[in-house]
């Protein structure tokens, strides 16, 4: 007869290498917090002086700006390049072929100067019909590329050309069957892009992408050649005027850290979002494991008082 | 239901269907090549509306591809396929044959449901979402009538109450049953199945059977290709024998499993069938 063993205690499976891992880790930050914090040399008043300065918050929100255009205008144009690379036209296929080479080969740098200088190689910019005197309409090229034109156009267009590949890696990524399928059933080409394939090419796209954005915010600071006032060109502005260069640097920094953490927390939801479906069971987010570990434990606790 | 269609099957739950007026398959001489391989060497089996043909023979002798023809997944090379005179994949105007645009094919597809041997389900959609993505899309249904379609034929196929769960969350068996919901979901003509329990444990492949030989019983032209030779004798109207491309011999499930003409069809069937069934 096998034994009851109702009336046992469980006792939790004990770790203690966890614990010494985690005293080690715990040790080293503390030390690290400890030095940023004491010595003067940060100069953290500064920092505090700066870090909501409104010359500051103007160049966060060109940052912001300029990361959210290009990095939309990047990836739907992105979009587009990866389905022509994967279209049946030998031409669609080549002249995406031909923008993700030109524009992966060339230093943003250059891109971003060349675009302003536009109007040095063509002086105005008209709409016509080609080898015709028929123009429709003309504008100076300097009028039309303004600064923020100019870094726009430069960060939109490189970020295309890698948003394409993402997108293109992620659609090879979804199973030859599931497209097989939606066609039997009748289902138009464009709905099979974005109601099957795309959903399911996100898992793959997401990682990836949101590496893309959170290196643009901080790419967007190339724009400085451009004399462009963001973030980074307007702390190099003040710190050059008050000689105070690593506080401000660390303004930009704090500021850079911010919004990347304000990302990976979009991240961590829209790759769930997307996970709908490919596990079994969706994992419980932090603040639902927070709501359940007070929840479990409330009712311990009275489970105790109770006895 | 009108007294007048008693006397047919209880399964045959769709009340606008009149069983075999429609569904009618005519395939003349049909030839498809791979590169220099020729994988269909003209091929002609006309099923009639309402019939169950079942396809057997080796791997490779082109039964997947005949299958895939049929909706015009695969183009063919030579010969013509027709659905209730319809041609597939091409419009006859006087003379001549124009090809059929994207939209249009899609069109005579819905007409055709199919289903895979792997299965194929959307898996970031749920089961009902499976079944009821199609009427919507392809036929220009209402997302309530698609809706409540899709839990009828879910209920249908045994699966009641698993609506909401994810391809993933559910069995290999009860997966491909979701699928053939998703089949019927467009009120096809025809159905067909290329190896539905081949991918399945083999406790889970007598659940799938028994969804499709209520389908048998209920008017629409079945055309599956098995090598569950007992399920095939049971349910065939017609078997075909396939083999390098070619239709080796077709006829009655007795005169198939019991007394083959041709060597190939022998020499087949006496490697694939279990001593005790072959009487
Ligand atoms: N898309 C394809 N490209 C090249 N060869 C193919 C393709 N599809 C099928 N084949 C070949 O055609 C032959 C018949 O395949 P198939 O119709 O799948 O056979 P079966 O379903 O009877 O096993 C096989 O030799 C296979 O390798
Ligand atoms: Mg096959």
């Amino acid at each position: 007869m096998a034994t009851d063993y109702s009336s046992y205690r469980v006792v939790a499976a004990r770790h203690p290498w966890r614990w010494v891992g985690t005293a080690v880790v715990a040790l080293g930050v503390f030390a690290v917090a400890w030095s940023l914090a004491t010595n003067p040399r940060w100069e953290w008043g500064v920092v505090a002086q700066w870090f909501t300065a409104q010359s500051v918050i103007n160049g966060l929100l060109e940052t912001l700006k300029l990361t959210a255009i290009s990095g939309i205008l990047g990836f739907v144009l992105g979009f587009i390049l990866a389905l022509m690379r994967l279209s049946a036209s030998p031409l669609l296929v080549s002249v995406s072929w031909t923008f993700s080479w030109i524009f992966r080969s060339t230093p943003l740098l250059v891109q971003m100067l060349l675009w302003y200088n536009l109007g040095y190689l063509y002086e105005k910019i008209s709409l016509g019909i080609p080898f015709t005197d028929v123009r429709f309409f003309e504008v100076q090229t300097t009028t039309l590329i303004s600064q923020f034109a100019a870094a726009v156009l430069g960060l939109t267009l490189n970020q295309a050309a890698y948003s394409a590949e993402i997108i293109r890696g992620g659609i090879l990524s979804v199973d030859q069957g599931q497209l097989e399928a939606a066609a039997a059933l009748g289902i138009p080409a464009w709905r099979r892009s974005t109601r099957i394939v795309l959903p399911q090419a996100m898992r793959a796209i997401l990682p990836t992408a949101f590496n893309e954005i959170i290196g643009l915010v901080k790419g967007t600071s190339i724009v400085y050649v451009l004399a462009y006032s963001e973030l980074f060109y307007t702390v190099q502005v003040i710190y050059n005027r008050t000689q105070q260069v690593l506080p401000l640097l660390l303004v930009a920094t704090l500021w850079y850290v911010v919004i990347t953490s304000v990302l990976s927390v979009f991240q961590y939801y829209i790759e769930r979002h997307y996970s709908k479906g490919a596990v079994r069971n969706l994992p419980l987010t932090p603040l639902q494991k927070a709501r359940k570990f007070f929840a479990t434990h409330a009712v311990a606790n009275t489970a105790r008082n109770a006895r | 239901m009108s007294t007048a269609t008693t006397s047919a099957p209880a399964t045959a739950t769709d009340p606008v269907t009149t069983p075999s007026t429609r569904g009618l398959v005519e395939i003349t001489k049909v030839r498809k090549s791979f590169g220099a391989t020729e994988v269909l060497k003209g091929v002609s089996l006309t099923v009639e509306p309402g019939g169950v043909a079942v396809i057997v023979g080796p791997s490779g002798s082109g039964k997947s591809t005949l299958l895939r023809t049929i909706n015009h997944l695969e183009k063919v090379d030579g010969g013509f396929i027709s659905i209730d005179g319809n041609l597939v994949g091409y419009e006859v105007r006087g003379n001549r044959l124009h090809e059929l645009r994207g939209k249009e094919i899609l069109k005579q597809r819905t007409e055709i449901g199919m289903v895979f041997q792997n299965f194929n389900l959307f898996p970031h959609l749920t089961a009902l979402e499976n079944v009821s993505e199609a009427p919507v899309v392809a036929q220009g249904c209402s997302k309530d009538e698609a809706r409540r379609r899709g839990l009828e034929l879910l209920d249908r196929v045994g699966l009641k109450g698993r609506a909401d769960a994810y391809p993933r969350q559910l069995s290999g068996g009860q997966q491909q049953r979701v699928a053939i919901a998703r089949a019927l979901a467009l009120d096809p003509k025809i159905l067909l199945f290329d190896e539905p329990t081949s991918a399945l444990d083999p406790e889970l492949v007598n659940e799938v059977l028994d969804v499709i030989r209520e389908l048998a019983k209920s008017g629409t032209t079945l055309l599956i290709v098995t090598h569950e030779m007992g399920f095939a004798r049971d349910v065939a109207d017609t078997v075909v024998f396939m083999d390098q491309g070619q239709i080796v011999e077709q006829g009655s499930p007795e005169h198939i499993f019991t007394n083959p003409q041709e060597p190939r069809t022998r020499s087949f069937f006496s490697k694939v069938l279990e001593p005790a069934f072959n009487i």
